[in-house]
């Protein structure tokens, strides 16, 4: 007994901090949204969720966060409560993509409008959401293909370090890549193998590259699915004594602080954003609708926007507090 | 006669399967990639594919060395990977803060500690099974890590502390020659003092252990922290290595690569026998085996296919049941028929030392062929 | 060598000529035998003498190098005990080889379990392991997990699933080792039953009051021969020694000649007051002086075992209290008790005594190595003087001191036991049934073992069942009934006859079996209750 007593209250101890809820007053006439935040598994995610805070006070809007700790039902729970509330829109960032059906249909009866974030959702009926505010992932592997074609003249031999395999950025954003590759013969992806979207798996995987491929003498650029596997790949360049950014390029994507330092210090030469502000969209969409009633289209793509070393330094000072 | 070699001194038929693979893994890396042991200095380092071996197997190396210790008293230790995020976080936070390299290895060090007793304490004194007493630790220790790091990627930029994931002594990377240490001081620890012969008895028969005055409680907690210890040293590398600590990925699912290096080195998940140098080449073997993949370019999607099949080969070459063909010790009264590990095969009795009292004369008649 | 076969018909079992060799090894040199149905037939032997090698040869866990083996006619080679099985050779170990965390139903089913729709059908399976155990007058919860029951009743349940398994040939490896004496009468009950119903049986045993009892033929092994076959009724007991040993055994039941100095005058080394734990032992008075042996009997679970434990701390009274040369002590654990100068060696060897893994040498050193410390190991060297003076010493029989301790046969294991708390010349021996599952041989060397340290001025406490021994060797004897020590008897007044009649003291004592708290349903003459 004492000893089942004992570690629940180690575990509910940890877990003090996480989690708060919102609260249950609705001010004035403000809008009042609740948004069910996945969680703050990473520093984008961290990063979505202060972006969040920030734009609903640049439009004077009432944000209620709950976060869901990974956990669906939690994600359900706070559904709930948010209609209960009787809030004036639901943000959903969807942990899993299905599983939704009912709780939506709860909210779609309370004639509250749901807006999803950064993830989509499988329905049968898409009348259960207004509209999904999301990157397209294959875009972005397009960018940062067309602009490393622009920029060796269609010739380069790549590496390219892939995110988890089997998870969907990994597999758009290396489709996305591929349709430049194929689109311009003298590009060729040389290597690729799966860095789990870390750093230290990219560095890992981007030493045996460079041995691999002659030193690093054959490799022109290295794509990495995400910044941080392309910061890694960094540290492993320069351990093997060559200049990043210089005697290979490095493009990325995801437009994280450390990539757009890199970028600055000239290690780095590219990377696409995927932008932390899915909700600035999706409020004015919000305030549009309820303004005028004019239903936003289903499908709200944010911009994949490429980003270059002339402005990293601002950049970097722009993000470095939002993430 | 010569007593059989004590499982540290690696006796080479004993060990064979284990060296066996090892050389079989890096030949074969050799045949995919020629230049597989070409090592060349690049900046005062050792550089090339064998280095990265070493250099990359670091990490579940050391953990291997805690966890060897830890399955040797037939318990588990699932909380080491959670232990590296934290150790990381401690370092990159407060580096990050502006202390110095002494305090933050000293703090990372004792948070690694820290958390070893913690897995000590549940397991000896509260006896919680330890799969789940570090169960516990593996859950709650990367949310320690997370809170720690505020959910991102803490990243510094201190020299003192990146040494030591990508410096040097003497052109030896500086993850190997810790990893050489911590195993020699380990070593040292177990075989020069009365500590080993303990480890070992408490994970055969704690009852029997406790009952001829071992202190069990005391030798498990020491075992524990030391795995606390050897986790918060690979977090620190790892940390060091990537200059920052990253709470989400830091030594994930590494736990279960420290326990199959300990596995394929032949210490037994019942407890018992055990042996730190195996282990490493157990480690060696998952790692030369990672790096040969990327070297391959075989598809990622084949990468855990083909580390399945070959840890299958090795573990299996280790099965009491394909050792049944070997003759085996008569052991009339023998408690179990099938060994838990392979054991080498018996010197023959030699007949002057059973001969006694006239009881058994000429019983043992060696080479008498049925 | 074979004896004639009084019916023409094949026997049920015959074996001829079979031979093992481990290493160049011989374990079994062309040994005959020949089971008959419906007999028991007792196989004997010293350590080393090849019964478990035939034993295991039979039910397929070796398999033989020469010879030949005939089931009813019918030659057979089993490569597993399942195999066995199928030919109908069901085994009892000595050691219980079932699964204590599994019910007592599922022990007896397990990999037959009755099913329903291709599931197993619970009920069914308890309904009829109920029925299983009838015979037997088990009535237990056959839903309890058989780790809680006495290793008696675990054993009667290894043999009901044995003999439901349709054994013609049934093979008790040393089952009667930790029965006392009403269960061994329940397990030869069992035996003619199964006798009549034309079963062999095959029966390895230590005590050879127990063969003269059931046995209706004998096979003597020695040293992986065999040395004949005769049959019971013709075979007197003094010549059954002489084949088993190859030797006259010297008459171990002799009284010690105490010195003078052995009187009660002496300071005793550990005093006892109303010393006891709750649902263990009632609070009891004991001196233990240096140079006697005090003996503690009793039947199964009178409290002998559980008064030993409190001795050396493995278990923690709740009362009374202890002094040891006049300081009072707290026996906290085995480590206080060691630093003290006590040394203990369990009942249970192989499961709080061994460390089955490890080799001889490190088995012998381990409580010496514990009370040094960690930081103060003993040079390798020193290890091994240690060991091979204690082999040499007490003649433990293994071909060297790094041979795993549990590859060693239960005599020799004691040896070792005993020699790992001579290493540390303790002053207190606390020895719980030191000759239980020990061959005639080295249960006389362990008396004479005893005899000696006695002399030499230790203090000895010894448990034990065996009567005649405990009356042989120990100077006074505290009788256990029912956790209460209610009797102590000194000098002349040892004697088995007073033992059994202390034991026996108390007017109108029920069966002393069946007043212990355990499964065992009231009034059922079940064995099994033995608290552990």
């Amino acid at each position: 007994m004492s000893r089942n007593r004992l570690i629940s209250a180690a575990m509910a101890a940890l877990f003090i901090g996480f989690g708060g809820s919102g609260a249950a007053d609705a001010a004035g006439d403000k809008l009042v949204v609740g948004f069910s935040q996945i969680g703050s598994e990473s520093g984008w995610r961290a990063a979505e969720t202060k972006t969040a805070k920030a734009e609903a006070e640049k439009r004077g809007i009432d944000l209620k966060i709950s976060d869901a700790q990974q956990k669906q039902e939690n994600q359900i729970k706070a559904v709930r409560s948010f209609v209960a509330q009787g809030v004036d829109a639901i943000f959903i960032a969807p942990v899993v993509a299905t599983g939704w059906d009912s709780v939506l249909k709860e909210a779609k009866e309370a004639k509250i409008p749901v807006v999803l974030l950064d993830r989509q959702i499988e329905t049968k009926d898409p009348s259960l959401y207004m509209t999904a505010v999301t990157s397209d992932t294959v875009h972005e592997g397009r960018v940062a293909g067309e602009w490393l074609a622009k920029q060796t003249g269609g010739k380069c031999p790549v590496v390219e370090l892939q995110g988890t395999v089997g998870s969907s950025p990994a597999i758009n954003r290396k489709k996305g890549f591929d349709e430049v590759v194929a689109k311009n013969p003298g590009m060729k992806i040389i290597r690729t193998q799966s860095g789990d979207f870390t750093r230290a798996k990219g560095k890992e995987v981007m030493e045996s590259f460079i041995k691999a491929e002659n030193g690093g003498k054959g490799i022109c650029a290295v794509y990495a699915h995400n910044d941080d596997m392309a910061v890694g790949a960094i540290q492993a360049i320069k351990e093997a004594g060559l200049k990043p950014g210089k005697d290979i390029l490095v493009v990325s994507i995801d437009g994280v602080p450390d990539i757009f330092k890199a970028m600055a210090e000239g290690e780095a030469n590219a990377t696409v954003e995927l932008t932390p502000n899915m909700a600035g969209p999706a409020y004015d969409a919000l305030i549009a609708y309820k303004k005028d009633g004019k239903e936003p289209p289903k499908w709200i793509q944010t911009q994949s926007a490429l980003f270059t070393p002339d402005t990293a330094k601002a950049e970097y000072e722009r993000r470095k507090d939002a993430y | 006669m010569t007593p059989p070699a004590r499982t540290s001194a690696a006796g080479i038929p004993r060990a064979l399967p284990q060296y066996g693979a090892l050389v079989a893994v890096l030949l074969a890396n050799w045949l995919l990639f020629p230049d597989f042991f070409t090592i060349r200095l690049q900046d005062g380092r050792l550089f090339g594919s064998l280095i990265d071996v070493l250099n990359r197997g670091a990490p579940v190396a050391l953990l291997a060395i805690g966890m060897t210790m830890v399955i040797a008293t037939r318990g588990v230790d699932l909380s080491v990977g959670a232990v590296m995020a934290i150790s990381g976080a401690v370092a990159a936070t407060m580096t990050g803060a502006g202390w110095g390299l002494a305090p933050v290895l000293a703090t990372s060090l004792a948070a690694g500690l820290l958390c070893g007793l913690w897995n000590g304490l549940l397991v000896a004194v509260l006896r919680i099974q330890p799969i789940i007493a570090t169960l516990i630790l593996m859950v709650a220790g990367r949310g320690i890590a997370q809170l720690i790091t505020e959910g991102q990627i803490v990243t510094f930029t201190s020299p003192g502390l990146a040494a030591v994931g990508s410096g040097s002594v003497l052109t030896v990377p500086m993850p190997v020659a810790i990893t050489v240490a911590v195993l020699a001081v380990t070593g040292l620890l177990v075989r020069r003092t009365a500590l080993g012969l303990m480890i070992e008895a408490v994970g055969v028969n704690r009852l029997s252990s406790a009952g001829a005055g071992v202190n069990t409680p005391v030798v498990l907690v020491a075992v524990y922290a030391w795995c606390g210890l050897c986790a918060a040293v690979a977090g620190l590398i790892v940390t060091a290595d990537i200059r920052g600590a990253d709470a989400n990925n830091a030594g994930l699912w590494l736990e279960l690569d420290a326990i199959l290096a300990v596995v394929v080195g032949g210490t037994s998940l019942l407890g018992g026998r055990f042996g730190l140098v195996l282990s490493l080449v157990g480690a060696l073997i998952i790692q030369a085996m990672n790096t040969g993949i990327l070297l391959s370019g075989f598809k990622p999607e084949f990468n855990l296919i083909v580390k399945a099949v070959v840890l299958m080969i090795v573990l299996l070459l280790q099965s009491p049941a394909l050792t049944l063909f070997l003759p085996r010790p008569g052991s009339p009264r023998s408690g179990s028929p099938h060994p838990r590990t392979p054991r080498p095969a018996e010197p023959p009795v030699k007949s002057g030392s059973v001969k006694s009292g006239g009881v058994k004369s000429g019983g043992i008649k060696p080479g008498a062929g049925a | 060598m074979t004896a004639p076969s009084p019916d023409a018909s094949p026997p049920l079992l015959a074996i001829r000529g079979l031979s093992k060799a481990f290493l160049g090894v011989q374990a079994l040199d062309g040994v005959d035998f020949t089971l008959h149905h419906g007999e028991v037939h007792a196989l004997l032997g010293e350590n080393g003498a090849g019964k478990s090698t035939l034993i295991k040869t039979l039910t397929g866990v070796y398999q033989r190098d020469a010879g030949l083996v005939a089931l009813e006619g019918r030659e057979i080679a089993p490569r597993s005990v399942d195999e066995a099985q199928r030919l109908h050779i069901g085994t009892v170990f000595q050691e219980v080889n079932l699964l204590p965390n599994l019910s007592v139903a599922e022990n007896l089913f397990l990999g037959r379990q009755p099913t329903r729709f291709g599931f197993v059908d619970r009920r069914a399976m308890n309904r009829r392991a109920r029925a299983v155990l009838v015979p037997y007058g088990l009535a237990i919860d056959v839903t309890a997990p058989l780790g809680r029951f006495s290793v008696a009743t675990q054993q009667i349940i290894a043999i009901a699933r044995a003999v439901d398994m349709s054994a013609k040939v049934l093979i008790l490896d040393e089952p009667t080792a930790s029965l006392d004496a009403q269960e061994v009468a329940v397990l030869f009950t069992v035996m003619r039953t199964l006798k009549a119903r034309g079963i062999g049986i095959v029966f390895v045993t230590h005590f050879l009051d127990q063969v003269y009892a059931v046995c209706d033929r004998i096979t003597v092994l020695r040293n992986g021969r065999l040395v004949g076959e005769r049959r019971t009724a013709e075979l007197p007991r003094l010549d059954l020694v002489a084949m088993m040993l190859g030797r006259e055994l010297e008459e171990a039941a002799h009284r010690i000649e105490l010195g003078p100095a052995g009187g009660d005058d002496r300071a005793p080394l550990a005093r006892f007051r109303g010393y006891g734990k709750a649902r263990s032992v009632e609070p009891f008075d004991l001196d233990i002086r240096p140079g006697e042996v005090v003996g503690l009997a009793g039947l199964l679970g009178s409290g002998r075992t559980e008064t030993a434990r409190l001795v050396f701390g493995m278990d923690r009274a709740d009362r009374g209290e202890a002094t040891v040369d006049g300081r009072p002590v707290r026996l906290r654990d085995p480590r206080t008790a060691i630093r003290l100068g006590f040394g203990f060696c369990p009942e249970d060897r192989k499961k709080e005594g061994i460390v089955g893994e490890l080799s001889v040498r490190e088995n012998i050193i381990l409580a010496l190595q514990a009370r040094q410390g960690w930081l103060k190991p003993l040079p390798r060297r020193r290890q091994e003087e240690i060991a091979d003076r204690f082999i040499r010493l007490l003649d433990i029989r293994t071909p060297d001191a790094e041979r795993p301790i549990q590859l060693l046969s239960g005599g020799n294991q004691q040896k070792a036991l005993l020699a790992r708390w001579l290493a540390t010349e303790p002053r207190l021996l606390i020895l719980d049934e030191p000759t239980r599952g020990i061959d005639v041989g080295a249960h006389a060397e362990i008396i004479r073992l005893i005899e000696r340290l006695c002399a030499d001025g230790m203090a000895l406490l010894v448990v034990s069942s065996e009567l005649e021994e405990i009356a042989a060797y120990s100077r006074r004897v505290v009788v256990l009934r029912d956790r209460r020590h209610v009797a102590e008897l000194r000098g002349e007044e040892v004697t088995v006859e007073r033992i059994v009649a202390a034991i026996a003291a108390e007017p109108g004592a029920k069966e002393p079996g069946a007043k212990e708290p355990g499964a065992t349903a009231p009034g059922a003459t079940a064995p099994g209750g033995a608290p552990r």
